[in-house]
């Protein structure tokens, strides 16, 4: 990566001036934690005895027999809250509180990522207000709930499609107001830099954990390592350590009713490079720029834009990136908790969808990891909803 | 020398510059609104490019955006506003958008199609100057002028590149935040006017909040080159969009009240 926050051609700075000086301020501030063995203590610390780090790679004999594969599972869904979300909240809330920042903002589609802030604002005592669609803060009422009983502000968005994207414009918007003594706690890898490379760097511990993992179970690195992708948090945290092996990785967007509809959230699948929210990516966009609705039946991956990182990793071809739809995704859903016990969030289950759409493509002895993400207890309201 | 530099080196006071949304509510609406402000004494006018996500504007802006995209306003209307004006006005142009917009249609094109319309000047709204090097190059091939926000959180060594690189004049953001009515010029507007002025020879132009003629006279007093007037003007559209009579009466009378505000003789 180039000194200015770039991933080939992609990343950058493409804020607002108001927001410079913190942008400037929060790199020099993340630099310095970065090289301090007191904050990785601290973090580490936070993870083992909070968070509940290190979490398990679960093998799972009845789905592989299904399958025809060996596949494993990295269980983000067994951290505090729920999902992979707390490992960045914990090391962005740390730094926020370094800095001497009064309050966090945050925004949240699914509503994993404002729990994981409000987990954090109630450990550390700073308060937290939280942006969310409206359309969201239906279809997640649950995470609302969780939020408020831990003590966070959530703040209904009302404008544009009231999803992820609005709510990242309404949190951006109070940042510019209050940008002296408040703390964007951004929840994926994506917006301007630094947030990419920190949230990436927070979430590479689920990629070095399932590494080591791996090696100690097969005494072998895996055949190939599959993550779903909204904005690619999870997705580039588990990649990352595997990048210079030789392991097949692949990211797993969100298909919704079929690209062909256009009623999706595929940006790496079906869009093109574009501007949104401070980064230079892909984005879902109509010819004049204009960014587009998107669809998902998961909440959490129903984002135009997509992280710089992946941006790159598409276009040099590292990672191979794929598409399912909402109706595969309620299969494995179902198909995961039967066989295993294990409930997937629906963000998580795309991967496993992707598995069980390709599993002709692994022989019986290929090892698959699944980055199970998050779990579905979130969903489950909904799902039975859905009556199909 | 370019039509917003004759702006400023002609007038004698502080100049008046107008924003509306291009497109908002519709073109020929959008039309007899610049004829409006430019009636009313508009120094400077400034077209905003409907964005999908204009994240530094607040709801006043966000939702005339809304009506022009709804109205199915792209850049090709948007120039074509800017050729209408053209055929009756010399006024100054520039277009205030998001760099999406200009990143899609390219950025070499949109800067070459501006120009052949008529523009003078492009502000875009999330540009710092670090990412601007681009923009920089190619903006001079078409005489358009790069215009930069600086706001009160700017170092003042960032204020010394800005002002390296724009031309125009500076867009100095009067408050933390977004577009918006405000009550009152803050006293942050004055001490960013004066630390700015020690930078730059540039017209110095404060905006944001700015709506009534009292604040328009406090800026002058200050030693603004100009004030921006966006949400105030775009309230006026909205409070009027079934009567357009009424709407281009009004704005022409707003302008006229807070142009004799800058010249000095408004009992405030």
């Amino acid at each position: 990566m180039t000194p200015k926050g770039r991933y080939g051609k992609y990343g950058g700075q493409y804020v607002a001036e108001s927001l410079m000086s913190a942008l400037i301020e929060l790199e020099s501030a993340y630099a310095n934690v970065s090289a301090d063995p007191q904050f990785a203590t601290a973090l580490a610390d936070l993870q083992a005895e909070y968070a509940g780090r290190k979490t398990p790679l679960t093998f799972c004999p009845n789905a592989s027999g299904e399958l025809g594969c060996k596949i494993y599972l990295k269980r983000e869904d067994l951290v505090h809250g729920g999902s992979h979300k707390l490992n960045n909240t914990l090391g962005q809330a740390l730094l926020a509180k370094q800095m001497g920042k009064k309050r966090l903002i945050a925004e949240t589609g699914a509503g994993q990522h404002g729990v994981a802030t409000a987990i954090v604002g109630a450990a550390l005592g700073i308060p937290v207000e939280i942006y969310m669609g409206e359309v969201d803060t239906q279809r997640q009422a649950l995470n609302v709930f969780r939020m408020e009983l831990m003590g966070a502000k959530v703040i209904t968005v009302r404008s544009g499609t009231r999803t992820l994207k609005d709510a990242i414009n309404e949190a951006l918007r109070d940042w510019v107001a209050n940008v002296r003594d408040t703390y964007y706690l951004i929840g994926s890898v994506v917006g301007p830099h630094p947030y990419p490379l920190m949230v990436r760097n927070f979430q590479s511990v689920i990629g070095r954990e399932a590494r080591e993992q791996v090696m100690k179970k097969e005494g072998q690195l895996p055949d190939a390592v599959v993550a779903c992708v909204g904005g690619g948090s999870n997705a580039i945290g588990i990649f990352y350590p595997f990048l210079s092996d030789d392991v097949e990785l692949i990211g797993v967007e969100a298909g919704g009713e079929g690209i062909t509809t256009g009623r999706h959230s595929a940006t790496l699948c079906a869009g093109d490079a574009g501007v949104l929210h401070g980064t230079l990516s892909y984005l879902l966009q109509d010819e004049h720029g204009q960014v587009l609705p998107t669809h998902s039946i998961s909440a959490g991956l129903d984002y135009p834009g997509v992280g710089p990182e992946h941006a790159m990793l598409r276009d040099n071809r590292r990672v191979a990136y794929a598409a399912v739809n909402d109706t595969e995704v309620l299969d494995a859903f179902r198909f995961l908790s039967k066989t295993e016990g294990i409930i997937p969030a629906l963000e998580s289950a795309h991967a496993v969808a992707y598995v069980m759409q390709n599993a002709g493509r692994f022989d019986k002895d290929d090892i698959v990891i699944i980055n199970l993400s998050g779990r579905g207890d979130k969903d489950v309201a909904e799902v039975a909803a859905l009556k199909v | 020398m370019g039509r917003i530099e004759k702006a400023f080196a002609r007038a004698e006071n502080p100049a008046f510059i107008g924003f509306t949304v291009a497109g908002d509510p519709d073109k020929t609406t959008c039309i007899r609104i610049a004829r409006a402000l430019i009636k009313g004494g508009t120094d400077i006018l400034e077209l905003g490019v409907p964005f999908s996500d204009p994240v530094a504007d607040g709801p006043t802006i966000q939702k005339a955006d809304e009506r022009a995209l709804m109205a199915q306003t792209t850049p090709d209307t948007v120039f074509e506003i800017v050729r209408e004006i053209r055929k009756e006005s010399d006024v100054p142009i520039v277009f205030l958008t998001y760099y999406n917009i200009v990143f899609r249609r390219g950025i070499e094109t949109f800067y070459r199609e501006a120009h052949d319309a008529g523009a003078d000047g492009i502000l875009i709204a999330d540009m710092p100057v670090e990412e601007s090097e681009e923009i920089c190059t190619i903006a001079p091939r078409y005489g358009i002028d790069p215009v930069f926000l600086v706001s009160q959180t700017t170092s003042d060594k960032r204020i010394g590149k800005i002002a390296a690189k724009a031309q125009g004049y500076l867009y100095l953001v009067s408050v933390l935040g977004v577009t918006g009515v405000r009550d009152q010029v803050s006293d942050g507007a004055i001490d960013l006017l004066n630390r700015v002025r020690r930078h730059t020879s540039l017209p110095l132009a404060i905006g944001f909040g700015i709506s009534t003629p009292a604040q328009a006279q406090t800026c002058a007093r200050a030693g603004a080159d100009g004030v921006i007037v966006g949400s105030a003007i775009v309230e006026i559209v909205e409070r009027n969009l079934k009567d357009p009579d009424v709407m281009e009466h009004e704005l022409t009378e707003y302008v006229s009240s807070m142009k004799k505000a800058l010249i000095g003789d408004y009992p405030v």
